[in-house]
This record gives C-alpha cells, sequence and structure tokens, in this order.
C-alpha cells in the first residue's frame, strides 16, 4: 500500500468535511491525516488528506469525491514532485539549564525552542514528515511531556505545469 | 417567465406567478415547484411544516395525504420511475423526516431522481434537541446525491433550482431540502433564476469520437460478445439505440434486474436476467463470452457474486456508464467510455458493423430452448410462477408492475417478460421491503389509464398496507397481487438451503385475512387457492374499474430457482429440482 496526498477544493461550506469524512467512512478508506484551510479564492477551500491505497484505490476515493456536489477538483499532489509540510509543537522536560544543549539539537533541524518554563519546554518545528519524526526521536530523550502535530499542507512545485497535474 | 410556463398556467389555472412580490418561504418554495413543472406531492404534515401545509390550502398541487411517510417517499419514487420526471415528498422534521431515510436510501441506491423536502425547527432552536428536531441533512448524508439546509429565504429559489437539476442530471438520485419554520415564515420578494451553475458539477458527458471509436473497435472485434444492459439504459432513454446498436451489431442483450425493460425480453436477442436468480443461458454467456459490453450496469454483486476474477472469464470488459466513478469500480475493463449511453450509443451506430456472432447466437438459442424457467406443476396446488405467468399472459407484458422484495419478486423478474423501459419497477439496489405498493399508487397517478400491478409478499405488504386508504380515497385502481405463501418465502429459502431446513421467524400464518382488509378500507378483495379460481378471480380484478386485492393463496415450500447460492461463481448454478 503507497501513501498518497489528495488536494480537495471545494465550497467552504458548512457540513463540507463531514460530507467528505463520510464519503471515506462509508466506502471503507481510512484518514491518515487532514488540513482544511482558506485558498488564494474567498469561498472555497482546500483540503490536503493523506490516505494509502493502491493506484485502483486512490483512483477509485479520487473519482467518489469528485462526485460530492461540493468538490471543485481533486488532484492527487503524489503524481507529480510536491511540497509537503507539517508543523508540530513538542513539549520536552527541560530545566532552563538545559537550553543551550537543546538549542544545539533543535537548530540543525531549523526548529526553534518557543516557550520555557522551570520544568519544561516547548520547541516548534516544521517542515515534512520524516523531518519532524527524526527530530522526535532525539527529543524523546529527555521524555516528551505532550505532543501536538498537525496533518500536512501541500503543494505541487511550479515546474510542473499547473495543466499536468492529474485532475479527475 | 418562458412561453410554456405561461401556458402552463393557463392551463391550470395558477394565478400569474409576479416576480419581485413579497412572499413567505412557503409560497416561494410552491412556486419554485409549479416553476419546475410539479404536479403531484406526496406528503405528511406536521408542526414544522405547517407554513408550507398552509400554502398549499387551496393550490394547484394535488398533494397525496399517504398514511406514513414512507407510503409518500416509495410513492414519489414509484412515480418518478414510471415517468423519469423528478417525484416530490414532503415531511415533518424530526419523526416525519426521519421515516423517509429508508425511502431515500432506496432512491439513492437505484439512481432516482427525488426532490424530498422537510420541515425542521426553527433555527433559534437548532442544537437545542428541541421537540421533534432531528439533524437529517446529517443522518442522510451517505444516502442523497446531495442535501441543503436552508438558512436563508433568499437562497431558497436557487436551491430549489439546484436540488431539481441535480436530481435529475447526470447519474440522477434523491437530493433533500431541509427548510427551518422561521425560513418559511420568513418573507422575501420572490425571483427564481432561469439558469443553474454549479461549479464543478458534471451533468451530462458526451464521450468524444476517439473514445467512441475505441469502443466500437473492441467490439466490432468480438465474436461471442454480451451487451449487459442496465437501468442506465432506462434512465438515458436509450431503449431505442441500444435496439438499434444490438440489432445492427448482431449482439445479443442480457438485462441486468434494474434493466428489465430496456431491451424488450421478447426479442430474439435477448437474453433475460443473469446473475443470483438469473437464467442458465445469461450466466453462461458472461461465461463463455469473449466481449462484455456494460451500457449503463454497474457489474453489482447479485450478478458477479462479488467472485469478480471468476466473472466473464474470457472476456474483455467493455464499460459505458455516466458515473465515472462506477468504471472500474467492481471489475477489471480494458475499456472504459465516461458519458451517457444514449449518446454513445448514438455516435457509435454509424461506425458499428455486424459482428462475427452469428454461431455464437445459435449456441446461446439452443440454451435458451434447453434451458427455460420452469418450474414443477401440482395439480389443484397455486404455483407462485404459475401466478406470474397469468399476470403476464393476462396483459400480454404490456402493464406496469412493481413488485415488493422477496421470492415474488424474483419469479416476477423470471417470469413477466418486459417489453418497455419504466414498466417493472422493484427495489433492485437497497431491496426495500414496503416498496412495492406505495410504488405502485405512484406509477397509477402518472399513469390513470395504463394496468398497474403490484405483485407483493404477504410479509412486505404488511409493512405498507395502509396506504390501502389512499387507492380507496383517490380510486387509484392498482391491482394488488398478494403472493402469499404464510411465510416470508425467501428467508425460508435460505434457511432450508443454508441452515439445515431451521425455519426461524418466518411463520406469517398469522396474518389478517386480506380479504376483509381490503374491505375494510372499502376496497374489492379476492382470494383464489387453486389455478383456476386464480384465473377466473383474477380475470374479475381486471375487469373491476378501481383498486383490488388479490389474495393468491399459493404453495409454501416453493423455492426460486436457478439460484446461485453466496460465494460461489456463476458455472455453481443450481437449476432446481425438476
Ligand atoms: C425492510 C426489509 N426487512 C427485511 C428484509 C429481508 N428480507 C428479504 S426477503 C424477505 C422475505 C419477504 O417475505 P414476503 O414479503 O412474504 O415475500 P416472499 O419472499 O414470500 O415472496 C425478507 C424478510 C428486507 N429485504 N427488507
Amino acid at each position: 500500500m503507497q501513501q498518497h496526498t489528495i488536494s480537495v477544493l471545494v465550497n467552504d461550506q458548512p457540513g463540507v468535511l463531514t460530507r467528505v469524512a463520510t464519503l471515506f467512512g462509508q466506502r471503507g478508506f481510512n484518514i491518515d491525516s487532514i488540513t482544511v484551510g482558506g485558498t488564494e479564492e474567498q469561498g472555497l477551500s482546500r483540503m490536503i488528506i493523506s490516505t494509502g491505497g493502491d493506484d485502483r484505490q486512490i483512483n477509485q476515493l479520487m473519482k467518489q469525491l469528485h462526485k460530492l456536489i461540493d468538490v471543485i477538483s481533486v488532484t492527487n499532489l503524489s503524481e507529480n514532485p510536491f511540497v509537503s509540510r507539517e508543523l508540530a509543537l513538542i513539549k520536552v522536560t527541560a530545566s532552563p539549564s538545559q537550553l543551550a544543549e537543546l538549542n544545539g539539537i533543535v537548530e540543525p533541524f531549523r526548529a526553534a525552542i518557543v516557550d520555557v518554563g522551570p520544568s519544561s519546554l516547548i520547541v516548534q518545528v516544521t517542515g515534512d514528515t520524516e523531518k519532524i519524526d527524526a527530530l522526535l526521536v532525539l527529543l524523546q530523550n529527555y521524555g516528551v511531556i505532550e505532543l501536538t502535530r498537525t496533518g500536512s499542507v501541500a503543494m505541487a512545485r511550479s515546474i510542473v505545469p499547473a495543466t499536468a497535474a492529474a485532475t479527475v | 417567465m418562458s412561453v410554456e410556463m405561461a401556458e402552463l398556467q393557463k392551463k391550470n389555472g395558477i394565478p400569474p406567478i409576479q416576480f419581485g412580490e413579497e412572499v413567505s418561504g412557503a409560497e416561494t418554495l410552491l412556486r419554485c415547484l409549479i416553476l419546475e413543472q410539479v404536479e403531484y406531492i406526496f406528503g405528511y404534515p406536521g408542526g414544522a411544516v405547517l407554513p408550507i401545509y398552509d400554502s398549499l390550502y387551496g393550490s394547484y398541487f394535488k398533494h397525496i395525504l399517504t398514511r406514513h411517510e414512507q407510503g409518500a417517499i416509495h410513492a414519489a419514487d414509484g412515480y418518478a420511475r414510471a415517468t423519469g420526471k423528478p417525484g416530490v415528498c414532503i415531511a415533518t422534521s424530526g419523526p416525519g423526516a426521519t421515516n423517509l431515510v429508508t425511502g431515500i436510501a432506496t432512491a439513492q441506491m437505484d439512481s432516482v431522481p427525488l426532490v424530498c423536502i422537510t420541515g425542521n425547527v426553527a433555527q433559534s432552536l437548532i442544537g437545542t434537541d428541541a421537540f421533534q428536531e432531528a439533524n437529517i441533512t446529517g443522518i442522510t448524508i451517505p444516502i442523497t446525491k446531495h442535501s441543503y439546509f436552508v438558512r436563508d429565504i433568499r437562497d431558497l429559489p436557487r436551491i430549489v433550482k439546484e436540488a431539481f437539476h441535480i436530481a435529475t442530471t447526470g447519474r440522477p438520485g434523491p437530493v433533500l431540502i431541509d427548510i427551518p419554520k422561521d425560513v418559511a415564515n420568513e418573507k422575501a420578494p420572490f425571483t427564481y433564476p432561469d439558469k443553474v451553475e454549479i461549479r464543478g458539477y458534471r451533468a451530462s458527458l458526451v464521450p468524444s469520437d476517439e473514445q467512441v471509436q475505441e469502443f466500437v473497435k473492441a467490439v466490432s472485434e468480438a465474436k461471442r460478445p454480451v451487451i449487459l444492459a442496465g437501468g442506465g439504459i432506462i434512465a438515458a432513454q436509450a431503449e431505442k439505440e441500444l435496439r438499434d446498436f444490438a440489432e445492427k451489431t448482431r449482439i445479443p442483450v442480457i438485462n441486468t434486474f434494474m434493466g428489465l425493460g430496456g431491451f424488450p425480453g421478447t426479442h430474439e436477442l435477448s437474453l433475460a436476467m443473469p446473475g443470483m436468480h438469473g437464467n442458465y443461458t445469461a450466466n453462461q454467456a458472461l461465461l463463455n463470452a469473449d466481449c462484455v459490453i456494460g451500457l449503463g450496469a454497474r457489474f453489482d454483486d447479485r450478478i458477479t457474486m462479488g467472485r469478480t476474477k471468476e466473472f466473464a472469464p474470457k472476456a474483455r470488459i467493455v464499460h459505458v456508464d455516466i458515473d465515472p466513478a462506477e468504471l472500474g469500480k467492481n471489475v477489471e475493463t480494458a475499456v472504459t467510455v465516461a458519458g451517457d449511453v444514449k449518446s454513445t450509443l448514438a455516435k457509435a451506430i454509424p461506425l458499428a458493423k455486424a459482428c462475427d456472432s452469428e454461431a455464437w447466437i445459435s449456441q446461446l438459442k439452443e440454451w435458451k430452448e434447453q434451458y427455460p424457467y420452469k418450474y414443477k406443476k401440482d395439480g389443484d396446488v397455486l404455483k407462485p410462477q404459475a401466478v406470474i405467468e397469468l399476470l403476464y399472459n393476462s396483459t400480454d407484458g404490456e402493464a406496469i408492475v412493481t413488485t415488493d422484495v422477496g421470492q415474488h419478486q424474483m419469479w416476477t423478474a423470471q417470469y413477466y417478460k418486459f417489453k418497455h423501459p419504466r414498466s417493472f419497477i422493484s427495489s433492485g439496489g437497497l431491496g426495500t421491503m414496503g416498496f412495492g405498493f406505495p410504488a405502485a399508487i405512484g406509477a397509477q397517478i402518472a399513469h390513470p389509464d395504463r394496468t398497474v400491478i403490484s405483485v407483493v409478499g404477504d410479509g412486505g405488504f404488511q409493512m405498507t398496507n395502509q396506504e390501502l386508504a389512499i387507492v380507496s380515497q383517490y380510486n387509484i385502481p392498482v391491482k394488488v397481487a398478494i403472493v402469499n405463501n404464510q411465510c416470508l418465502g425467501m428467508v425460508r429459502q435460505w434457511q432450508e438451503l443454508f441452515y439445515d431446513n431451521r425455519y426461524s421467524q418466518i411463520d406469517l400464518t398469522c396474518s389478517p385475512d386480506f380479504v376483509k382488509l381490503a374491505e375494510a378500507y372499502g376496497v374489492k378483495g379476492l382470494r383464489a387457492s387453486t389455478p383456476e379460481e386464480a384465473e377466473a378471480v383474477w380475470a374479475e380484478a381486471l375487469a373491476h374499474d378501481g383498486p383490488v386485492v388479490v389474495d393468491f393463496r399459493v404453495a409454501q415450500e416453493e423455492n426460486v430457482y436457478p439460484m446461485v447460492a453466496s460465494g460461489n461463481t456463476l458455472d455453481q448454478m443450481e437449476l432446481g429440482d425438476d
């Protein structure tokens, strides 16, 4: 099973997220992550959905998504080079005296310490899934108290003309 | 306003609709329905739809007050299937709306155009678990083509326009409009858009010339081709194109259950129904074909038996469907055309030529003669199959027949040879018991001059038989044929075959006397227990100018054959005990 990142442009209306989520449930697909937010055009939202499946399953999923009246376009970003980013906030057990040491760890990841308390601090990191996973492994040595991460936001790279991207 | 609209209004004595006039949401809705040329509304009132019912009072609409909302929606569905026009039903909020759910799911599975209007509590109460509040748009998301919750009266005309467009175009389906009471009461100047623009929605799909050429090429190379014609033929009104195409190319046609009537069952090239209870020839055709051409058929598991690898093992599958999501969904295909069957065939016919299929056709003909549908006759015992044969012979296949769900449904599909589209009306996808009788009411309302027969089981009829009140009240001359085996026959068959005769909860011997039940509603009731009685009683029923219920007392332990048991493939077909 392959991982796919699907970009879905939808009408920004109440209930659209439910319709999309229901479709996944109804058709037996799993949503690994989903992010929803505004777009360049008012009244439209973009959903970035990560899901697994073989080509046939993904093809079917995209067609089913496209049948929803509030869905305007569906693109499988994984078919072409694309950029994808997640954001994570990681609360780690640490005293202020360990600040320098931790800074040394997060810096190569271009992450930042965004909050410092008496016995814990918060690291903020953006990047692709692997990068965040890698930083997490290092921070686990200190003790991760709390972790929250977003799903991916993603976009096709500019070198691919928009029309070449597979849309249904 | 269009010329036709003005004519319609004049004809029906509707006061001319003034644009810009301040009217309530309820009045707005009804004006929109007039402009959509709706004539019949099936419904049931309640608190949340009181404003709508108040506007209906004395209006031009013919409103049918069923005795249950399920009756209303199945009747609207029967009306839609019999005409191709959208069926319209109204229910109140909460329990009224949830009573529509089975009917909505039924229409969705069989791609039937419906517009379902529900009332809801006022927006100030939404989300408070108010009296009779139900989130019906949420409940029905998985079973509608689309749904609307109307927040503002100014959106209502656009929404109604879109709802009718969505319900009737592309792959048809049910659309729900939920109107809170405050919107129904609010006033605004009346407008109605003259066109629909829904970004991202593809209503019609005319295939490209290249696709059609590829389709024709794949078909013309075949020596043992067969067409699998589904409900899409009927939805697209493509029966003439199908006939021309089949005759020109010399390709035999299998009608799926939903496609019965889309190609005449009496035609030389007809192989009738395939699948679980289909006939030997149709299933052998699929097993031996080198090319299966699916036209508006979805390769349902009642045909493939879910064993898609073993289904049509020697064939390349060519698939035409208006819904692109159906292509490659259930079976692997060699050629696909995302398009409306009617326009695809219209483009294909001039390019197509006859296949080298005469040897194949004569092989199929041999099978047809050798293995017809058959059953054992048994003296004075009335066999259910004989009842259906009687219905067929007495109407020469010209009636509109609706069925409920169970053995009688399969026997109707087998023994009544449907010649015309929209003459067989049955819940195929969902298999909804209780559907047949109210659907017949809708079909008869649409076609007052045709013979409409509702074939029902003694089980399913009892799920909606309260609608006898309707046929009595409006003198709707539906002929109800109860195939009464005093049990849940189809369940009994499965228990006999797969559960070692352990007949759990199928006994219906304690049912009402159906003749008296009919009479209690002021409807003529008749009974027959032998073949001779059946003939006499049925002739009397047909001659009667009004509704009739005929209780055919049939042999209990009769099974539907042929049968491919669940889990088996089409080549493991049991032909039955005779
Ligand atoms: C609403 C609903 N409940 C249950 C079923 C399951 N079911 C399918 S056929 C059948 C038996 C139908 O019995 P009857 O109406 O007497 O018809 P027969 O099979 O005897 O012709 C049942 C219970 C169903 N299809 N629909």
